[in-house]
């Protein structure tokens, strides 16, 4: 009950916001996290993207991308088929060279390979599930709690369930099927178990491509709050098409579009936006189809 | 909205603790049942074999446990950690070299010089790279370091480079190649096609006495069980589980800040200590190591065995080594000539219909009885969940 009411708070202040220049809302957001919620030991990053490019053999699949995710956001980044959403993200992570600078909070990325990156703190998923399903849920989370260990405590045989790994099973709601050969979790709760991990990884940067790709209405439900509990001590940012979705969860929205950035802002300030209702959407959108949600 | 909700921390603390218990427990049956398997197998390897097998027959269980030592490592290499190890005769023939180098120059006494290098007669004096191993304080720990070494730096160049799968076994293959080609152009100080032949004494005992024969079986069937020791510790370990995750997925495990290439570098040079471990023992077991027992051939001998057997499991891989080896010595004694078609069936067959090996068929049977159980324990999981959301509103 409580996220419905947080959620709804959430969104009864963004049209409020309309009027506020980007820099003041991040500047806010920033100041606003880590004192509401007293986390004390993780500190609270936002990420900063500046001109970032990529191109494969001449083609440029990104193309000058600058974007400030600001620390405690759920940042959703929107944008047609091969508008560069996942080529950024896997920028960001080191999976392809690119050049300008991403920093996380003052650690610049590029440049390092993708396991110093996430050692940063920085996690992410991919569109198709990358659990390893020969091992159990428990197994999973606990060598995704592992990138620290040294080789002696990797020699030893895992006794009980790591606190950590506890944790996170409770918050992904796996407590019960924590023996269970991940392989054979319903799609949802894969999902779930991908974000666990990068809960025990400790990343505080979550960039998530399509979680609830093919998931049931409950599951979507389920991951949103799952989402914003999370971003109570971490930055989330999320690849989605689902619009509903992100409707319901985004706190600021990024539309790509053909490598670069198109829009920016509140749900409602990229909604309004005429050049994503012609590129994006494809046609212009009349008021009465925005959701009331947003007019609260 | 609650329907399958992950629900918030606070209404599922309760279920942890009951959940956290089972995995130690079954941790204490599977400690139990492997010390009673060891037990079985001890038994079996010191009391049963020498007692029921002839000393030709025992000589030759002594040459399979050899093979199976160097299937204990291929099931961590390839079946646990995915590297489909084509040249582990590479690391067998390092190992049975430095061993075969060092009982030679003891054969021929201080000072003396193999018979071979007398033979082809373009020597004066030994190479300096057989001095060392007159030693058996470096010779018997080269036997094992060596081919370790050698893994190392060749894993490290390769699994940096993200070489895998199919690219992997032929580089490794044709490793097994290069080496055999190395050991035949080099034939003054190495034997050549020959081999270093005629080992007589090991450690100054004499080869030819079967009391003797008999303890270097019982030497290694120790070795084999303790080899699988090491191996069910590295299985069960964190590490283990590591392994198994990068054979699945290695991107996924390079975005959990590990690096995959070092997780595979450790099996591939534990599996290559064991092949080298094996090698060196061959030697006083059979009293001759040579390139056609290195090569490429018998390289994927061993890999068959691992995949009849099972190659994800502890004990498939041995029990695959053994009774391929076994059944080739017994159709060629009575088929000359048709083992390698009925071997060369049988790893086609296993991999076409049983990619699990012969160990997938005892897992599916006891999945059975544990499939019941672990849905009896979904649904009372399930139970619970529903209890808890019952509680929910009313609190």
């Amino acid at each position: 009950m409580s996220e419905r009411t947080e959620r709804s708070e959430g969104r009864g202040r963004m049209p409020g916001q309309h009027g506020m220049s980007e820099r003041t809302e991040r500047s806010e957001g920033r100041e606003r996290m880590p004192s509401r919620h007293g986390m004390s030991d993780d500190r609270l990053d936002g990420l900063s993207v500046r001109d970032v490019r990529v191109s494969f053999d001449g083609f440029t699949a990104v193309d000058g991308v600058s974007l400030e995710v600001p620390a405690g956001d759920i940042r959703f980044l929107i944008g047609p088929n091969g508008a560069g959403k996942t080529t950024l993200v896997d920028a960001i992570t080191g999976l392809v060279r690119a050049t300008g600078s991403v920093c996380f909070g003052d650690q610049e990325l590029l440049g390092r390979p993708v396991h110093r990156i996430s050692r940063l703190g920085i996690g992410r998923t991919f569109q198709t599930s990358t659990i390893f399903e020969e091992l159990s849920v428990v197994q999973n989370l606990d060598i995704a709690a592992g990138g620290r260990r040294s080789w002696a405590t990797l020699a030893r045989r895992r006794r009980g369930i790591p606190d950590e790994v506890a944790a996170a099973l409770e918050t992904i709601g796996l407590t019960g099927r924590a023996d269970q050969l991940a392989g054979t979790l319903a799609h949802g709760q894969k999902q779930w178990l991908e974000i666990g991990m990068l809960l025990v990884q400790n990343a505080r940067l979550l960039l998530l491509d399509e979680p609830v790709a093919g998931m049931s209405h409950e599951e979507r439900d389920a991951t949103g709050a799952l989402l914003e509990t999370v971003s109570r001590d971490r930055t989330v940012v999320v690849i989605e098409h689902d619009m509903d979705f992100l409707r319901r969860f985004a706190r600021s929205v990024t539309v790509l579009h053909a490598g670069r950035v198109l829009s920016e802002g509140t749900v409602a300030q990229v909604q309004a936006d005429p050049r994503v209702q012609e590129v994006y959407l494809g046609h212009p959108v009349d008021a009465g189809s925005v959701p009331s949600g947003l007019e609260a | 909205m609650t329907a399958v909700t992950p629900a918030p921390p606070s209404t599922a603390s309760a279920p942890a603790p009951a959940d956290s218990a089972p995995p130690s427990r079954s941790g204490g049956r599977s400690r139990l049942r492997a010390a009673v398997g060891f037990a079985f197998g001890a038994a079996l390897l010191f009391a049963v074999a020498p007692l029921a097998l002839s000393d030709f027959r025992l000589a030759l269980l002594a040459k399979y446990l050899c093979v199976a030592m160097v299937a204990v490592g291929i099931g961590i290499a390839w079946g646990r950690g995915g590297m489909l190890t084509l040249g582990q005769g590479v690391f067998f023939g390092l190992g049975g070299y430095a061993m075969a180098m060092h009982l030679k120059l003891a054969d021929a006494g201080p000072g003396g010089m193999p018979d071979f290098m007398q033979l082809y007669g373009q020597l004066d004096e030994l190479p300096v790279w057989w001095r060392p191993f007159a030693s058996p304080w470096f010779a018997l720990p080269a036997t094992v370091l060596l081919p370790m070494a050698f893994a190392f730096g060749l894993g490290s160049l390769v699994f940096r480079r993200r070489v895998r799968g199919a690219y992997f076994a032929i580089l490794s293959q044709a490793l097994a190649a290069a080496l055999v080609i190395l050991l035949i152009g080099q034939q003054g100080t190495t034997g050549g096609t020959n081999g270093l032949t005629d080992i007589q004494g090991f450690f100054g005992y004499d080869l030819d006495d079967p009391v003797n024969q008999r303890t270097v079986y019982f030497i290694i069937a120790g070795v084999l069980l303790a080899l699988l020791a090491l191996a069910r510790q590295l299985i069960h370990s964190r590490y283990g589980e590591l392994l198994v995750a990068v054979r699945d997925s290695e991107e996924r495990v390079r975005f959990l800040g590990y690096d995959p290439a070092s997780v595979k570098l450790v099996a591939y040079v534990v599996a290559a200590g064991m092949a080298g471990l094996a090698g060196a023992l061959f030697v006083p077991a059979v009293g001759i190591i040579s390139p056609a027992l290195i090569g490429i051939v018998p390289s994927i001998e061993f890999v068959i065995g691992v995949a009849v057997g099972g190659r994800a499991t502890l004990l498939g891989p041995v029990l695959g080594a053994v009774a391929v080896a076994w059944a080739r010595t017994a159709l060629s004694e009575r088929f000359p000539g048709t083992w390698t078609y009925l071997q060369g069936l049988l790893f086609v067959v296993v991999v076409a219909f049983l990619p699990g090996g012969l160990a997938a068929l005892w897992a599916l049977a006891r999945r059975r009885d544990v499939g019941e159980e672990q849905s009896r324990r979904g649904w009372s999981a399930l139970g619970r969940r529903r209890a808890e959301r019952a509680e929910v509103p009313t609190a």
